[in-house]
């Protein structure tokens, strides 16, 4: 009996792969073929985006006038970054709210290019407000000012954080 | 494309340390780009890694005008890579070619090759991982020996060389890290190389792992499955049974070995052993193709018991659950065709971790998705949906990108007009002041030649105040005037004039060190005063440029860009719909197939109810007669 109901209910899954079971059946080729066709179309945009990216350089931030300000963290262990906002020369140029997947680049070396603009050659003041959670969840609330000098080139700064209690902001440039 | 690839590694295992180690020696520009890069990677982000990590490339060649330097090879692994990340394998493959053809040394070259032929392998292409792995030769990196010999025998028995993958899996029995797997595919080879039983010694073997690992666990569930299974379908159903009972009741295999254990037992005529496994399961979602089985099976169970009224009461109860999944179905394929489906796909925030595709199930307002999950475990099916979602984040970028060209030429135009009338006046004043400052400059050259001359022939006339000089010239006019009357004149007068003379070189002579050491000192703060001119001028001459360049020669770039744009878009739009379908196409078929399971279902338990209600009949009839 068993060798009856089984293969009775095996013979209908047997069947139904035989039967056409809508007018449009899917290859393994055309599938192959469509990845291959994406593949090359990904090329084209990765290439468009570059030179996307390079003309906007060019165009928006030249080299004589862009400043650009990335944010890194040292090893942080003592608190948890909430959020950063950063003001050139009195003015708010940007301000950003961390995700837990953007925490994790950042403690694993990454750095976050959270601004970039155009500035004068001279002195500049740059001011950092960071908000974050110490270990037992208490509030951090911090404020660095800094002065740099921009001169002929690109200016890159580097807000950088680290584990102290005096200065936990601070700046590479 | 070779430095690429061999960075990923060193982005993806060591970067840390790796950024520590170049922070030294790189420049600011150099480790920026590479850590923005690390940002993105470390958030699988790889479209915009790849475009940061090119642009910076592209830079490093200068052909922007800039000097950043590029990425250079790192010695260490051989990733495949972002652009394997981003499932682009043929450019991937092209990059791991290169790497293998420019590299000297052994271990990175059998690495890259070793990489070469597990990605093949994974792609469906095992005679291309075959050819990989055959040209391994040399040293080998510790790490990966031992995965290595694990990828040579799992080609080996894609290809059908059981005898070799078999030697290669008894090599691998003591490596810890492989522990169930090599055990569970050398059984299987061996079984392929028609060696039964040390086949199924193996196979038990791996059944009977102690492990707390999930992975370890799972390929001992399936070691039991296939070998229970096996012995089931060769009529060893005491022997299947015991085998199938190992499989844990809450794994992948879960319900496979509990249907099959129940039919070990009803193969026995033992249907009050097999309403165990087969009620246990007839109890779990109603969506999983063993579980409706499961319904079927337990009122077949109880009709063989002779319980012919229960046996009723579950076929109806099935006929009832076959109903509505029938009906629900129905309304997935509707709901599939208008397109839902692949709306729901899209939204963002199934996608926020890794197993999305399996939360889709979950959602009660996708009843297209219930019946999918094992079509969405299909590699077909997995790569088909993240191509259709990479291309819709490719359309919205390259949507972006137009707008973004539209700017920049508003920008360009607004440029222009603000610049263009302003440029012919400050070109005038700047010639004027270029000129100025050239003959200020020359002047400055002319006194630093004498001042440097004058270190060695001393030049007191030139050491004069200017009312020194003054007063030089009037005595020498004097001079000049009394020398032709000298008899006329008094001794006492001429004595004056000589005296006057006499004064003027004393005081010359006398501070001429100090006058000289002043003169090289305000020469000095000349210097000075000249570097922030020619600063000022420079940036100026810079400021200049910048200007021009503002909007000047982005006609061509513009209208190029913007053509291959819109080329893409069209691309890929044409793409998506296909892909689209292809998605769509694939989920109705497996939908209908499943459906059309669930109505012979449907059509067998009608008859088996039927069947059941004259047998609970006659036996009653019987009763009363009895009595």
């Amino acid at each position: 009996m068993f060798i009856l109901l089984r293969g009775f209910i095996l013979s209908i899954a047997i069947v139904m792969l035989s039967f056409p079971v809508s007018a449009e059946e899917v290859s393994k080729g055309q599938i192959k073929s469509l990845d291959e066709q994406v593949q090359e179309i990904k090329a084209e945009t990765l290439n468009l985006g570059v030179q996307m990216r390079l003309l906007e350089e060019k165009l928006l931030y030249p080299s004589s006038t862009q400043v650009a300000v990335y944010v890194s963290l040292d090893n942080v262990e003592k608190f948890r970054l909430d959020s950063i906002e950063i003001q050139l020369d009195g003015k708010m140029v940007a301000q950003h709210l961390y995700t837990l997947r953007e925490l994790e680049a950042l403690q694993k070396g990454g750095m976050q290019r959270i601004y970039v603009g155009n500035i004068s050659s001279g002195e500049h003041g740059l001011q950092v407000l960071m908000t974050g959670r110490a270990k037992g969840s208490s509030g951090v609330r911090r404020t660095e000012k800094f002065k740099f000098r921009k001169d002929e080139g690109p200016k890159i700064l580097e807000v950088r954080l680290v584990d102290s209690d005096d200065h936990m902001i601070t700046l590479r440039d | 494309m070779a430095r690429f690839f061999v960075l990923l590694a060193s982005l993806l295992f060591a970067a840390p340390a790796l950024a520590a180690g170049i922070a030294n020696v790189k420049g600011r520009q150099y480790l920026s780009d590479y850590g923005d890069i690390l940002y993105y990677a470390h958030q699988g982000e790889w479209f915009d890694a790849i475009v940061l990590f090119d642009a910076h490339q592209e830079r490093s060649r200068g052909s922007d005008g800039s000097t950043t330097e590029a990425f250079s090879s790192q010695p260490g692994h051989m990733a495949g890579g972002f652009e394997l990340k981003y499932r682009m394998h043929q450019r991937a493959e092209r990059a791991m070619k290169a790497v293998i053809d420019v590299t000297a040394e052994d271990d990175l070259r059998n690495e890259a090759l070793f990489r070469l032929a597990r990605m093949n392998f994974q792609n469906d292409r095992p005679e291309e991982a075959l050819h990989a792995v055959e040209r391994i030769r040399g040293n080998l990196p510790a790490a990966i020996r031992s995965e290595l010999a694990f990828l040579r025998a799992n080609i080996a028995l894609t290809v059908g060389r059981n005898a070799e993958a078999v030697a290669i899996l008894k090599d691998l029995q003591s490596e810890k890290g492989l522990e169930g797997f090599s055990s569970y595919n050398l059984g299987i080879a061996l079984l392929r190389a028609g060696s039964e039983q040390p086949g199924r010694k193996y196979l038990d073997r791996t059944g009977r792992i102690e492990s707390d690992d999930r992975a370890v666990l799972a390929i001992k569930d399936k070691a039991n499955l296939i070998l229970g299974e096996k012995l089931l379908s060769e009529g060893h159903f005491k022997a299947a049974k015991e085998v199938l009972d190992r499989v844990r009741l809450s794994g992948p295999f879960s319900n496979r070995s509990l249907l099959n254990s129940g039919w070990a037992d009803a193969s026995r005529e033992r249907f009050d052993n097999a309403l165990v496994p087969w009620s246990i399961l007839a109890g779990r979602k109603v969506t999983e193709s063993t579980v409706q089985e499961a319904m079927l099976a337990v009122p077949y169970a109880y009709s063989r018991l002779g319980v012919y009224s229960t046996a009723a009461l579950k076929y109806e109860a099935a006929l009832k659950a076959f109903g509505g999944e029938i009906a629900r179905l129905d309304a997935s394929i509707v709901s599939i065709r208008e397109g839902k489906f692949l709306k729901r796909l899209m939204q963002e925030d199934l996608h926020q971790d890794a197993g999305w595709i399996v939360s889709l199930r979950e959602l009660p307002v996708t009843p297209e998705t219930f019946y999918l999950l094992d079509l969405m475990a299909s590699d077909d099916f997995q790569e088909s949906l993240k191509n259709y979602l990479d291309l819709e984040q490719l359309l919205k970028k390259l949507e972006v990108w137009s707008g973004d060209l539209a700017s920049f030429g508003d920008i360009i135009r607004l440029r222009q007009a603000h610049y263009k009338p302003l440029l012919p006046v400050i070109d005038r004043e700047f010639k004027r002041l270029d000129a100025q400052m050239r003959l200020r400059s020359e002047q400055r050259d002319r006194i630093a030649q004498q001042l440097e001359a004058m270190l060695t022939v001393t030049r007191p006339e030139l050491m004069m105040t200017a009312d020194e000089r003054i007063m030089s010239e009037q005595v020498a006019r004097l001079e000049r005037m009394m020398t032709p009357r000298r008899k006329k004149i008094t001794p006492r007068l001429w004595h004056q004039i000589r005296r006057l003379r006499g004064v003027l070189v004393w005081n010359i002579h006398a501070e001429y060190d100090k006058r000289f050491a002043d003169a090289r000192k305000h020469l000095r703060e000349l210097d000075h005063e000249l570097d922030v001119l020619n600063r000022q001028h420079r940036a100026f001459a810079r400021t200049r440029q910048t200007v021009t360049e503002s909007y000047e020669g982005y006609d061509d770039v513009i209208r190029s860009l913007r053509q291959r744009i819109n080329a893409a878009q069209g691309n890929v739009r044409a793409l998506l719909a296909r892909q689209g379908q292809v998605l769509e196409i694939m989920a109705v078929n497996e939908l209908t197939r499943r459906r059309d399971r669930l109505e012979e279902f449907r059509v067998k338990a009608r008859f088996a109810l039927a069947d059941s209600y004259d047998r609970a009949a006659k036996t009653d009839v019987q009763e009363k007669g009895a009595q």
